[in-house]
């Protein structure tokens, strides 16, 4: 066997990794299920602005609470806007806010728990009783001040929700350096002389990275139900533009008459959480990170 | 015949693949269990012994299926029972006593407690009746004062009186099969001698059946009265121990018998080349056919039937075993090691203390170290170019200790390390230079935790190059490749991962990360004792014939004395942390010795029937060292009286330079051991 030919396998192997991930994943009907849901709303939020049949901010009073029809499959709610235009439109800013603040939660907690769980000691304490007293927060009242002073802008919603998001996620990437740390390749390392920044990247991040991935998809889901939650209470997105969670708001009052203006939101909003939640729950075993292991016998 | 306990008739077992193939694990076996019979079956990790056991009470392994066969206790089959009659059969009829009684004892509950329940679902009698059975119970495997041992919790007894717990609580159910999984492996020596002949006593006394599984021959000689060999799922060799280990007939029994270290014999024992095939991968032939001396065409092509021989009482699979019938075990060749070393001294550790108490303030603020009574104290070696030094002891002993120290990874309390007789190695790993790192590094004794899994081989050995050598590009890749073959791996090994590689590839890949420092010591902790036994001689030949090469230093540590008398050429013994004996291997194994090391030949299991072990003092576990006095005058079946409690004793040297650390002169010692 020529060398080059080991070293070109090498590298091709990431990418047939992943493939062989998302096989695997899709193996289980679970994981299908999940997979598809997901990659619906995700094609569904880039397409939804060219396939959507009406304006999405037309107000016609005319319309007002219109039941579904062929003309607004899913009816108009109480401004005689079109329903299905609005629903398909609405996952598309909380799926961007919440995919990014949960790439900036994976990061910061991530690697904040990780060195937390090499260095340990007195740095580890305090650093991690300050995380608890933040956990103490209730996020909710946080946010809440956080955007009345700084507005509902992306740039501040994003950030803030990654902040809040990554605390659990340093407990979890701290556990799991924890568990490798004693391992006698680490001690290896350490005995060798290799730097902090180089056992950090070289050993414990490899062993360490799937289980963060997971917490990573499982907090996202979490994210999108608490930035919706936002936006239902009024600090999220701000109107006209079409949100789950402001629809559902909007249209709660009526639902003993016009319960089509609030279904179509309900089911975007929850469909997209249980396929992420199954889509991370099917990572997790293709991963061999099961969580719901049995007892051998 | 009524005296059959347990018949296993042509068992397969087996699990589908990926792609749907059937892979067996056992492969059609077929053997008895007669009544008071102790059977030893024996072979190396994946070889299927573990689940002719588990089958033998009628367990089958999750995602494991029966194939064909039955397992017949009293005449039903006990894979073919409903889960409820089985309970019935289990710890009543068959018990199991597991590898690891410190993981099968319930952590939370007394001791009494659980055996208490093992006898409420077992036995019919009332409580009175089970008070008195308990202590009974307690008293018939050993444990000191049953009535204060029943209260305690797992965690206050050490792991010998974990595992005779375990054996009581299997005896609850007056069973007449115990199914012994690797029992003893895992203990220290001599209390593993303590444990075997107390399973020795309780299968005369009761009379149960037992099957001893274990990959240790010498534990198996111990015990049992027929021994089975088995090899990649099948039955190679049964018969009466006494006649497999003088005279093993079947090549792989033979090599495996030359591959085991020696107490008798100085010397690496021969290697068998290759590892047992994994499952599913043998098509046509004898399973044991690549690693074979002994074979021919015919062996590659057929399969060869077990065959049972008449006039030797024994089954073989064998084509030749004709060849092997007048050859005796004793025809033993070991690779005589020349002792390298140079008078140049490398290392020296002169008043080494360590501790491992927690630092209160003050000490925090003066950044010392204040204990007493440390764990290790007063560790005076020289160490010289190009030797091969062992540091034996049981758990505890503080050999590991010593190593961490010496590799930086422990602060020492007091004392002085030095290398090349002038280069003082300070204690703490961020103080010491990036080339005192290079000089020493370390093997460890489990290559699967010391392989970083997501690594590939070329990853792993290229880390110490890079870091010391700052290689790049082809110069590490040439690098890499000749480090591999330096310890007998292709360079396409490059790509493979750990989980790719079997238990001695993953270790030699860990040696040739240790050599491609370029160390002057190599810290070796333990490295054979994760290995199946045909490995662990690979592994040592691979040790000596590097070190030969580059004159490296080798600090090796061990608990098994064989092991060491094969490879070093001097010998440290510790007991909690000091120091008894220091001296040439040669002389170490001879007396007069040291009391300590006394106990630890005489615990040593040879793999033949005729060599007892001599129990000379009691296995108990000493927390903490002694404060005053002799470090071993807890255990020491010599003592003299007052004088060993109140003073250290002193160093004697002997005739040949042995260095014995004892209050009774070296003349009486000798005389008494005699």
């Amino acid at each position: 066997m020529k060398l080059d030919n080991i070293y070109k396998e090498e590298k091709k192997s990431a990418f047939a990794k992943l493939s062989e991930i998302i096989i695997t994943m899709a193996s289980r009907p679970s994981g299908i299920i999940g997979l598809s849901i997901l990659v619906f709303h995700i094609i569904l939020a880039f397409i939804s602005p060219y396939i959507a049949p009406h304006d999405f901010k037309a107000i016609d009073p005319t319309l007002m609470l219109q039941a579904p029809s062929a003309e607004y499959w899913f009816g108009t709610d109480d401004l005689g806007r079109d329903v299905f235009t609005r629903t398909i439109l609405g996952g598309r800013t909380a799926l961007t806010i919440t995919f990014f603040g949960s790439l900036i939660a994976l990061l910061w907690g991530g690697l904040l728990g990780i060195f937390c769980g090499l260095v340990g000691g007195k740095i580890d304490d305090v650093v991690m009783r300050i995380v608890d007293a933040f956990l103490s927060i209730p996020w909710i009242l946080a946010m809440l001040l956080i955007v009345s002073l700084l507005g509902t802008s992306t740039e501040v919603l994003i950030p803030a929700l990654g902040f809040f998001y990554g605390k659990g996620i340093v407990r979890v990437a701290r556990a799991a350096t924890h568990d490798v740390i004693a391992k006698d390749f680490i001690v290896s390392a350490r005995a060798r002389g290799h730097s902090n920044f180089s056992i950090i990247w070289n050993e414990i991040i490899p062993n360490v990275r799937d289980a963060i991935l997971v917490e990573g998809a499982m907090r996202w889901s979490w994210m999108l139900l608490g930035f919706s939650s936002l936006s239902f209470l009024g600090f999220g997105v701000s109107p006209p533009t079409p949100d789950w969670g402001l629809m559902i708001s909007n249209a709660r009052g009526l639902m003993s008459f016009a319960y089509w203006a609030v279904i179509a939101p309900i089911v975007g909003l929850s469909s997209l959480i249980i396929g992420i939640n199954l889509t991370a729950d099917a990572f997790a075993k293709a991963l061999g990170i099961d969580r719901s292991t049995k007892a051998p016998v | 015949m009524t005296d059959i306990i347990q018949k296993v008739k042509n068992l397969s077992i087996g699990f589908r693949s990926k792609k749907g193939e059937e892979i067996l694990i056992l492969k059609n076996i077929s053997t008895n269990i007669k009544k008071g019979e102790t059977v030893g079956i024996v072979g190396e990790s994946g070889s299927g012994k573990s689940t002719l056991a588990l089958a033998m009470m009628g367990y089958v392994k999750h995602g494991l299926y029966t194939i064909g066969g039955e397992c017949q206790f009293n005449s039903s089959n006990l894979l073919k029972m409903k889960s409820k009659d089985l309970e019935k059969i289990r710890g009543r009829k068959i018990a199991m006593i597991p590898q690891n009684a410190g993981q099968a004892l319930t952590p939370n509950l007394k001791i009494g407690y659980q055996i208490d329940e093992a006898l409420q679902l077992h036995s019919d009698l009332d409580e009175k009746e089970r008070e008195k059975k308990i202590s009974e119970l307690l008293n018939k495997v050993r444990l000191p004062s049953p009535e204060t041992i029943a209260l305690r919790y797992p965690h206050e007894l050490s792991g010998g009186q974990q595992q005779r717990v375990a054996v009581a609580m299997a005896l609850a159910g007056t069973p007449d099969l115990l199914l012994l999984d690797e029992p003893t492996t895992g203990l220290d020596v001599t209390t593993q001698a303590h444990v075997l002949e107390l399973l020795n006593f309780i299968a005369k006394d009761t009379g149960t059946s037992m099957v001893y599984v274990s990959h240790d021959l010498g534990a198996i000689a111990q015990v049992s009265d027929r021994i089975i060999v088995m090899y990649s799922g099948e039955i190679v060799l049964e018969g009466p121990s006494r006649d497999i280990l003088k005279r093993p007939i079947h090549p792989y029994t033979h090599g495996l018998l030359k591959s085991i270290p020696k107490l008798s014999l100085a010397g690496l024992p021969e290697s068998m080349p290759g590892t047992q095939p994994q499952p599913g991968t043998i098509q046509s032939g004898c399973s044991f056919f690549d690693r074979c001396n002994f074979s021919d065409e015919n062996c590659k092509n057929n399969s060869p039937k077990l065959e049972f021989l008449k006039d030797l009482n024994t089954s073989v699979r064998c084509f030749n075993y004709e060849k092997l019938v007048n050859e005796s075990q004793a025809s033993q060749t070991v690779n005589k090691i020349k002792n390298k070393s140079q008078d140049k001294e490398i290392l020296n550790l002169s008043e080494v203390s360590i501790s491992y108490a927690k630092q209160k303030l003050l000490d925090q603020i003066f950044n010392r170290i204040s204990d007493d009574n440390p764990t290790v104290k007063d560790i005076n070696i020289n160490i010289k170019k190009g030797e091969t030094i062992a540091l034996v002891g049981e758990s505890g002993s503080g050999k590991s200790t010593i190593l961490k120290s010496i590799a930086g990874l422990l602060r020492t309390k007091d004392g002085l390390i030095r290398f090349d007789e002038n280069r003082n190695l300070s204690s703490d790993l961020k103080e010491r230079d990036p080339n005192d790192l290079r000089i020493i590094q370390l093997i460890f004794q489990n290559p699967d935790e010391s392989l970083n899994p997501n690594h590939t081989v070329e990853e792993i050995i290229a880390q110490p190059l890079k870091l010391y050598f700052g290689l790049k590009g082809e110069e590490l890749k040439k690098n890499i490749i000749d480090l591999l073959q330096k310890v007998r791996l292709g360079e396409f090994y490059t790509s493979r991962y750990p989980r790719q590689l079997s238990g001695g590839e993953k270790q030699r890949v860990a040696v040739a990360r240790a050599f491609a420092a370029k160390p002057d010591i190599i810290l070796c902790d333990e490295v054979t004792s994760a290995l199946d036994v045909s490995v662990q001689a690979a592994v040592l030949n691979l040790l000596q014939q590097l070190k030969e090469d580059f004159g490296t230093t080798y600090i090796f540590v061990s608990h098994d004395l064989a092991v060491v008398r094969a490879i070093s050429d001097r010998v440290a013994v510790l007991y909690q942390g000091r120091l008894c004996e220091v001296g040439p291997s040669n002389d170490v194994y001879k007396f007069p010795s040291h009391p300590y090391t006394e106990v630890l030949l005489g615990a040593v299991l040879e793999p033949d029937p005729d060599i007892k072990p001599k129990l000379v003092a009691e296995d108990i576990v000493e927390e903490r060292p002694p404060e005053k006095g002799c470090s071993f005058q807890g255990r020491c079946s010599r003592i003299v009286g007052d004088i060993c409690k109140k003073e250290i004793p002193p160093w004697q040297l002997t005739d040949s330079g042995n260095a014995i650390r004892c209050h009774i002169p070296i003349k009486e010692l000798q005389k008494e051991q005699f």
